[in-house]
């Protein structure tokens, strides 16, 4: 049994960040990430990667740096994942090199065999006629690629992972659309509280920016098409904002009971003090219009920490800037803060990193931890025209130095997904 | 920590080639049934398709069914018939709290549109430009949901009101034994009270049957048994929609459940797969539960795909323990992310009818059966990676 000050107020044990890892267009690591997130610089881009021709947007924070040949969504992933955990598993100093004391929680875009696959199937199919079932699968019989079958498997970046860093038991790869990161987190949250393990590592990565997925969440209408300058494209909570921009990245978060940590010696980093989800019966991408979901995962956040909204210094919003999502994120935040609303820094990491999707929730707590280690919050930049219906403080286009001591993040994600974080800098 | 709670399994919503429901499954396992196959839709391979089902009773809003592939009504479909039978659907005060943890595969492609477009690419000479012009005008704006992995999840909330929590597994077979075990191990601990788990494949898709070609993974020509003497190797992919209602006995009586059966436990594994391992990690894995199940009253419902060489293996393995042995995949095929709940939901059938389902005629392993059954452990060996095991009781 832990000591008493290993434990909350609930008498369980207590969870701390003690090892993180970041990638993002903005850069690799997190002290290249975090100067370049305080001085409020863009990693949106022209896209370089798959030709874009035609396409309504031609802009995405991709990571490009790693390969300079074509892979897949995966094999991406993969790669970022691995540099975000080496950086997360070295700072924690946790473990020897193969040997990780927990299990891993990875969100993982959801893969599947990628368009250069099926074009490579139908250049050897029968030319006399069209391209058809049966002969997609006699070439795809005659090729045997078993490294396109595990490139195309779900399962594969956590187990690579997995096989890489020795962590233990069967790995959990999962989606929750955008909010995913944060339920990577969580699920490590509860593992260590229910006593399971003392250690988790929990990752989120995404490297699914090609031009089928551009073309789906453009269909949608989710995404802006302000490609010229790309880096003023992501505007949340702008009063002419059009839409998010997709973006790649992995954040690694290595999770240990305080009692595990401070009899190692470990440094600490942060405390995951809450976590709090509710799932959105109204619509498959719009949230429900009374903004009940998005105030309850709040809510039950803010009760799992046993803290009021009274306690909570900066919200690291969602803040997508899509027109529905910033608009509901403010229902939400001002019906959980009342009058305070306006006083609370809230700011969008989306504004510059642009939309990380699976990473994104793991990426933010990230920068959310940051912020409470540096006293320092990132602003939201391209603030040029504020919404007069979204009266927030919203750090505009310059960091700022604060007093944070907690601090929540949002992560909201189409299929009704929300998640929220109590963060805290180390217990006193 | 405080003491471990039981956790119950309260309801169960099933559907597959077999058919409809748990009693009809039952029947047709009881009777020993020939699986229904099909080797005519793709070129010899062996699928399960999903036996004539009405939508419309679960999921009654047609545009609800268009915003959703197959695979995710099959799997909101059996959600409803998993609520219904645990006695909670349409109960919006305990769905409202009601956790949910779904294992998932991702994207069902539109084959027409996919194959219309790659005959047009194969005779351009601008195929990349042709590729994004053809992508924005022939892709359906809410296919994409329709494929996302999370999505099974959000639908299940927007037609059955499931919405005190949303968690979804991806990953082939051992997201399906992760799902249980941490629905379980929550319940259990007392993070939930009552949780929604489940799965959904869908055979009838080329895109999936394809990346298992790749790999020589699947079985072609005539079906036979899984642990069958001299069988190819090779998996047959099944039409599986399951659902399981897990809840803690305390909240089941407080409502006036019955149980149909107790989730003991599951254990998630992940063997190292060399020529061997299985049959290692599998017997130290299966002799870890024997301490736990009375073996003159415990049978073994295996998931085995019939993939070489860990199916070998597994009977080996499984063999050791003494215990009667089924294996699910020569009944329903195998169903990826749903074989582990679909092994789970058919051995708490046998555990409430104290008994095991028919052998199957020429496997030497099936020959053995037990009665009164109280106990089934259920094996999962993943087709590539991803193993685990359950342990379901019978309450009373």
């Amino acid at each position: 049994m832990a000591a008493k000050e290993y434990l909350d107020s609930a008498g369980r044990p207590v969870v701390a960040a003690t090892g993180i890892g970041v990638v993002t267009s903005l850069g690799q690591g997190k002290e290249d990430n975090w100067s370049k997130l305080t001085a409020g610089q863009s990693g949106i881009h022209y896209i370089t990667r798959f030709p874009t021709d035609g396409l309504r947007t031609r802009i995405a924070g991709t990571v490009d740096s790693l390969f300079d040949r074509p892979v897949t969504a995966s094999e991406l992933s993969h790669a970022f994942a691995r540099l975000a955990v080496r950086e997360a598993v070295a700072e924690s100093a946790i473990n020897g090199k193969h040997e990780f004391p927990g299990p891993l929680f990875c969100a993982v875009p959801p893969v599947e065999i990628e368009w250069p696959a099926w074009r490579a199937l139908a250049a050897e199919c029968d030319p006399a006629k069209p391209v058809d079932v049966e002969e997609l699968i006699r070439v795809a019989a005659s090729k045997r690629r078993p490294d396109w079958h595990v490139n195309f498997l779900i399962g594969a970046v956590a187990e690579r992972l997995a096989e890489e860093f020795g962590t233990r038991g069967l790995p959990i790869s999962l989606s929750t659309a955008c909010a995913s990161g944060a339920s990577a987190i969580q699920l490590g949250l509860e593992a260590i509280r229910r006593g399971e393990c003392d250690a988790a590592l929990c990752v989120g990565t995404d490297g699914s920016v090609h031009e089928e997925a551009l073309v789906r969440f453009s269909l949608l209408s989710a995404l802006s098409d302000s490609n010229d300058p790309p880096e003023a494209a992501a505007k949340p909570f702008s009063k002419n904002r059009d839409g998010f921009v997709m973006a790649e990245g992995a954040g690694a978060i290595v999770l240990e009971s305080l009692a595990h940590a401070k009899a190692r010696g470990a440094r600490v980093l942060g405390v995951i003090s809450g976590c709090g989800e509710m799932a959105d019966s109204f619509h498959r991408t719009r949230s429900s219009p009374d903004g009940k979901p998005i105030i309850g995962c709040m809510k039950n956040a803010l009760v799992d920490a046993a803290v009021t909204p009274e306690q909570i210094d900066y919200i690291n919003a969602h803040g997508t800037g899509t027109p529905e999502n910033d608009k509901m994120e403010h229902v939400g935040v001002a019906a959980v803060f009342g009058e305070r609303v306006k006083q609370v820094p809230i700011s969008s990491n989306k504004s510059m990193i642009g939309h990380t999707l699976t990473a994104a929730g793991a990426i933010e707590t990230i920068f959310t931890l940051l912020t409470i280690a540096h006293q320092r919050i990132p602003p939201t930049i391209n603030y040029k025209i504020p919404d007069p219906a979204i009266p927030l403080d919203v750090v505009p286009n310059v960091a700022r130095d604060a007093k944070v001591h907690r601090a929540i993040s949002n992560s909201f994600g189409f299929g009704g997904q929300n998640v929220c974080l109590v963060l805290a800098g180390e217990p006193a | 920590m405080a003491a471990e709670r039981d956790t119950w399994i309260t309801g169960i919503g099933l559907i597959s080639s077999l058919g409809e429901g748990s009693e009809p499954h039952w029947k047709r396992l009881v009777e020993g049934d020939a699986p229904v196959v099909d080797n005519k839709l793709f070129s010899g391979y062996i699928v399960h398709p999903l036996a004539k089902i009405d939508f419309d009773r679960q999921i009654p809003k047609k545009g609800d069914q268009r915003q959703m592939e197959p695979w995710q009504r099959i799997g909101t479909y059996a959600a409803g018939l998993a609520l219904s039978d645990a006695g909670i659907a349409g109960n919006a005060e305990i769905l409202g709290r009601t956790d949910m943890i779904i294992a998932a595969a991702g994207g069902e492609r539109d084959t027409k549109v996919d194959t219309a477009i790659l005959t047009d690419l194969r005779g351009s000479n601008q195929p990349d430009a042709l590729l994004n012009a053809r992508l924005q005008s022939d892709l359906r704006p809410t296919l994409f949901l329709a494929q996302l992995s999370n999505l099974l999840a959000g639908n299940i909330s927007i037609v059955h009101g499931v919405v005190g929590s949303s968690r979804t597994f991806m990953g082939e077979e051992g997201a399906g034994v992760s799902a249980l075990k941490v629905a379980q191990a929550r319940i259990a601990a007392g993070q939930s009270e009552i949780s929604l788990v489940g799965s959904a494949y869908n055979s009838e898709r080329l895109d999936t049957l394809v990346n298992h070609i790749f790999n020589n993974l699947l079985l072609k020509g005539e079906f036979v048994p899984v642990f069958a003497p001299n069988r190819p190797t090779g998996f047959t992919t099944a039409s599986v929609g399951v659902f399981l209602v897990l809840e803690s006995s305390s909240h089941a009586q407080r409502r006036g459940a019955q149980p149909i059966a107790r989730l003991a436990r599951v254990r998630a594994a992940n063997f190292r797969r060399q020529p061997g391992a299985v049959e290692a990690a599998l017997t130290s894995l299966v002799g870890d539960s024997m301490a736990e199940v009375d073996a003159t009253a415990a049978a073994v419902i295996s998931m085995a795909t019939g993939v070489e060489p860990a199916t070998s293996e597994e009977a080996r393995a499984l063999t050791k323990t003494g215990l009667p042995v089924r294996a699910l995949a020569s009944r329903l095929g195998h169903g990826v992310e749903a074989a582990f709940p679909a092994g789970i939901a058919v051995a708490a059938l046998a555990v409430k009818a104290g008994r095991l389902f028919a052998p199957m005629p020429n496997v030497p392993i099936e020959e053995k059966t037990v009665t009164p059954l109280r106990q089934v452990i259920v094996t999962c060996v993943g087709h590539w990676r991803g193993e685990g095991l359950g342990v379901v009781e019978a309450v009373h």
